[in-house]
């Protein structure tokens, strides 16, 4: 349970949060037509004769749209409905050529999912915690309104008209602004490993309606309003801890919570009032009489789930059950599909450079993936090009110190040379001397000189003074120039120290 | 040489085949009886350059010895529902007057492509919503015909007015005409010609202007059951631009025609015998069935037992999908805008859809709003599509004990134009006994029976089982050939 309440005037308030998540389907073309959805093309180049709602123009279904939706809804555990239907929501507006939306109002595509969003001390989220999705429906964008192009017109762009939205309807099972934020994340995270949307909440790939209520403890839930067009998960967690704040205020001023839809104001953090529910649209839904029931076939289906990646929470559990990672390193390396995608593929490299099993050198690879590499690539900043990190170049450094050749701090130089010039790390280590000496004949020579040289230390350490054995081992390294593998050198120090 | 204009599809493509004459003489003289009778007002625009091309088209064919196709020279009236690529397009609305689509539709694209040419833009009722041709903007289309003893002029019926009229009177040997609810069989029937809507889903929707999606569908109007078989192969084919196309091969109709019955069952709905149907409409019914068992087939009494909710459901489930798919017509992206002085969007959408919708079209527009909205939408619209399921099960049942259903295309002749327009209602009756068939989205066709008292047409429908336009066609052909139907309207135009 969320600890998250809000310590009112006159006591407790819980807050109750349900979202609607819009994810445009990455596909190349629209829902309905044939045209392009590219981001950030000249207005109105990407409007098919359906788009624009031309006489006599029709719909016909993408099936990659529908397989996307598909997919997505396997992703959550979801119910797929093998029938489902096209609905129309009516309503004029200028950017909605054909005066309604086609979407999926009594019989989505998919049916209850749910989604696991793990515990995060830091975050307050206490333990893990199973959000339900109530459903995901398939629906047309509209266009776009422009208003600073003229004095008194408003234009209109139609390139975003018709392209294919899922909109993903949790259960009101958030407790807190962490919460909402922790399932925006793990929702994205899942849409990015399926493919079935590209996330980018900036280009407005994904937007988020947030429902906010408040309630005292245990009590029935309260009158909830709804918070459009939220698009970043920053702006999700404001938008409800301002609403819940302001509904609290209102109730504990004796006011009443009006249902009504609110917008996000990502200046000030705030909501104010969009439209109350008695100006609420009649959208006069009814099934699309253009287009026929959506029935999947189980080959398609049998396709869709075959073709799922494996997805963050059955990847976590293996980087922890097999690899033997930290459930730390595990989150950080899965929560992002490029973070896990370099990591397979230089564990992978690096496993076969050492011939070694996976296992064994995944801790060492995901230490390197997740700290010491993009340390140095971060100090570097515009000096390193990110193009030499290979792979292969990764792995090579990675197998060198494995060795024992080179150190962990050698490591570091050499991946910055690398990064700086792409040349070879082996090339790199020689040509520059960065490798440690692990020549038993020439570390022992020198330990014997230091323990010749100090007899009075090598008296006192035999006597108890153990903590003398740090002040042998960097004259050690010394006398070796800083090469030495320090393994060695304590090995030897043990042995002959006694 | 014969008068061309006389001439149906079947007689134009074998004698351009034949080389009895050229395309070019068959354009020519149609252009001409176009030209001629403005008075009917059956076209919104002409294109005589169009069919003179198509006609050249198809003479340089021949003479290359090329094949031709189906339609080949034969020139036709293409109802303004049809987007026609250059071609003003209008659905006779204000609301589309101007408006120049830069694509073909389907149907018509397929037509011109079997070598047929276009005479003119049909007249029709706006947005095919009336069953008289009364309510185009541009105009009442008149029927050629004339009630014995009056000069009062008369209803093509409609929506496929234009379309009916124009091959009544021989300025067209055919033309596309398209039914939602009776709009090519009812105005076939009052003009003594034939037309047949296909079963749903054979002629693409894509490009027509669309009226109620579920119902609308084109179909072939012409003076002979051949010529509509041979006009219907041209129109008809999957098209995977429209969702709710059939997928399945399309039949040579044309050459499976026959008129020998024998082995067939003739269904006769019991509940069609109206209250307020002409007597001379019955009378024809029986000699209906007269030809049909001399062709012969058997006749049987089949029970249509929801037919008197057809109507009722219709003039919910038609006007709902109406009131959203002319939502589009709002003065943003084309056609008529409407923006006073000062006005914002709200104000453009009001001025500019009061300007540009008719009447009627106004009418449905606000019963299908009104039946789509919350708290009346499982009232009528859910409980009308429960109706519509149980009229196509009565078909169902029917069919199980017949191939096909004889019955009659209207309750009455035509009527004086102006003379029915007191009561919406009273003309939404003229279609009683085409929109069961519709709701179904069964095959059904208007074949001339014979002329009443006062010298006006009288059809006869004919109502198969899905995909089976042959049975229906044949059915037709019996008739066809037993009425001997050779009346024609004399010209006063």
């Amino acid at each position: 349970m969320s600890n998250y309440c809000i310590q009112g005037a006159t006591g407790e308030w819980e807050v109750v949060i349900g979202l609607e998540v819009h994810a445009q389907i990455s596909t190349r073309s629209k829902l309905f037509s044939g045209a392009s959805t590219e981001f950030g093309a000249e207005p109105n180049s990407q409007v098919s004769l359906v788009d624009a709602a031309m006489p006599g123009m029709l719909p016909v279904p993408n099936r990659e749209c529908i397989r996307q939706a598909v997919r997505t809804g396997m992703a959550i555990e979801a119910q797929i409905n093998a029938w489902s239907r096209f609905d129309r929501k009516n309503y004029f507006y200028a950017d909605l050529p054909q005066g309604y939306q086609i979407s999926q109002l009594y019989h989505p595509i998919v049916g209850e999912g749910q989604l696991l969003i793990e515990a995060d001390e830091k975050a307050g989220i206490a333990a893990d915690k199973i959000i339900g999705i109530e459903r995901i429906h398939v629906e047309q964008d509209a266009g776009k309104l422009m208003h600073d192009q003229h004095p008194t017109m408003s234009y209109v762009d139609l390139n975003r008209s018709g392209v294919a939205l899922m909109e993903i309807v949790s259960r009101p099972d958030m407790a807190s602004p962490a919460e909402a934020g922790a399932y925006v994340r793990k929702l994205r995270a899942i849409l990015r490993y399926v493919g079935s949307c590209d996330g980018n909440m900036e280009e407005g790939s994904m937007r988020a309606d947030v429902n906010v209520s408040v309630r005292r403890p245990g009590e029935e839930l309260g009158t909830r309003t709804e918070t459009k067009n939220v698009n970043s998960v920053r702006f999700v967690m404001q938008a409800i801890e301002h609403e819940a704040m302001r509904q609290v205020d209102v109730l504990e001023s004796g006011g009443k919570i009006v249902q009504e839809t609110r917008l996000f104001d990502p200046g000030t953090g705030t909501t104010r009032t969009m439209r109350s529910k008695e100006d609420a649209h009649d959208y006069r839904y009814f099934p699309d009489p253009d287009l026929l029931p959506l029935m999947l076939e189980e080959d398609f289906l049998a396709e869709c789930r075959a073709s799922l990646p494996e997805l963050p929470d059955a990847k976590r559990t293996r980087y922890t059950d097999v690899l033997g990672l930290t459930p730390y390193n595990a989150r950080e390396l899965t929560a992002e599909v490029e973070t896990f995608a370099r990591f397979e593929t230089l564990l992978a490299e690096t496993a076969k450079v050492i011939s070694k099993d996976q296992a064994k050198v995944a801790t060492q690879v995901a230490n390197w993936s997740l700290s010491v590499a993009p340390g140095v690539i971060k100090a570097l900043g515009d000096e390193a090009d990110p193009a030499n990190a290979t792979a292969a170049a990764q792995a090579s450094i990675l197998a060198m110190q494995d060795k024992g050749e080179i150190s962990g701090g050698q490591a570091k130089e050499i991946f910055e040379i690398v990064l700086k010039t792409g040349r070879d790390p082996a090339e790199i280590a020689d040509a520059e001397g960065l490798k440690q000496v692990s020549d038993t004949g020439a570390i022992e020579a020198a330990v014997d000189a230091i323990i010749a040289a100090n007899a009075d230390k090598v008296e006192q350490y035999r006597g108890g003074k153990e903590a003398l054995f740090g002040f042998f081992v960097g004259q050690t390294m010394k006398a070796m120039g800083g090469k030495a593998n320090p393994g060695v050198v304590n090995q030897l120090l043990k042995a002959k120290l006694g | 040489m014969t008068d061309l204009t006389n001439l149906g599809v079947k007689d134009i493509r074998d004698g351009v085949a034949k080389g009895d004459f050229t395309a070019r003489e068959v354009a020519s003289a149609f252009n001409a009886a176009v030209a001629d009778a403005a008075a009917l007002n059956a076209f919104i625009v002409t294109t005589p350059d169009y069919a003179l091309a198509a006609a050249d088209a198809v003479d340089s064919k021949r003479a290359a010895g090329e094949p031709l196709g189906a339609m080949a020279g034969v020139p036709i009236g293409m109802k303004d529902l049809f987007a026609t690529d250059g071609v003003q397009t209008t659905a006779a609305s204000h609301i589309l007057e101007g408006f120049t689509p830069r694509y073909e539709s389907t149907v018509s694209q397929k037509l011109w492509d079997a070598g047929a040419g276009m005479l003119g833009k049909l007249n029709l009722d706006q947005f095919a919503m009336g069953s008289s041709n009364e309510t185009s903007y541009f105009g009442n289309v008149a029927s050629p015909w004339k009630k014995a003893g009056s000069n009062a002029a008369m209803s093509p019926g409609g929506s496929s007015g234009g379309s009916s009229s124009a091959v009544a009177a021989r300025i067209a040997p055919a033309a596309t005409g398209t039914d939602t609810g009776g709009s090519i069989r009812q105005p076939a029937a009052f003009t003594g010609i034939c037309g047949i809507k296909p079963t749903y889903g054979r002629c693409s929707r894509w490009g027509v202007v669309a009226f109620a999606s579920s119902l609308d569908q084109a179909g072939p109007m012409a003076r002979s059951v051949e010529d509509c078989a041979i006009m219907l192969g041209a129109m008809a084919g999957f098209d995977p631009k429209d969702s709710t196309s059939l997928d399945m091969p399309v039949p040579d109709w044309e050459a499976a025609l026959n008129s020998d019955l024998r082995g067939k069952k003739v269904g006769i709905p019991r509940e069609y015998r109206m209250e307020g149907t002409d007597q001379a409409i019955l009378d024809s019914w029986e000699q209906g069935k007269v030809w049909l068992k001399d062709a012969g087939a058997e006749i049987v009494d089949v029970s249509l037992p929801h037919t008197k909710y057809a109507l009722p459901a219709y003039y919910i489930v038609a006007p709902a999908e109406a009131s959203s798919n002319l939502a589009r017509y709002d003065g943003v992206r084309y056609g008529l805008r409407d923006l006073p002085d000062g006005s914002g969007l709200q104000d453009m959408y009001a001025a500019t859809r009061a300007a540009g919708f008719g009447d009627e079209v106004k009418r449905r527009i606000l019963i299908g709003t009104y039946v789509l909205s919350a708290g009346f939408y499982d009232a009528y619209y859910t409980q009308a599509q429960k109706v519509r399921a149980l009229v196509a099960r009565d078909f169902e049942r029917a069919f199980e004990q017949c191939d096909v259903i004889l019955a009659p295309t209207t309750p009455t002749a035509s009527f004086p134009l102006g003379s029915m327009n007191e009561d919406p209602l009273t003309m939404y009756l003229n279609d009683v006994f085409a929109v069961p068939a519709s709701l179904a989205g069964l095959p059904a066709m208007s074949v001339p029976a014979t002329i009443n008292a006062d010298g006006l047409p009288l059809g006869l429908q004919l109502v198969g089982r899905p995909f089976d336009e042959q049975s229906v066609l044949n059915a037709g052909l019996a008739i066809q050939q037993r009425a001997d139907f050779t009346a024609k309207p004399d010209k006063w135009w």
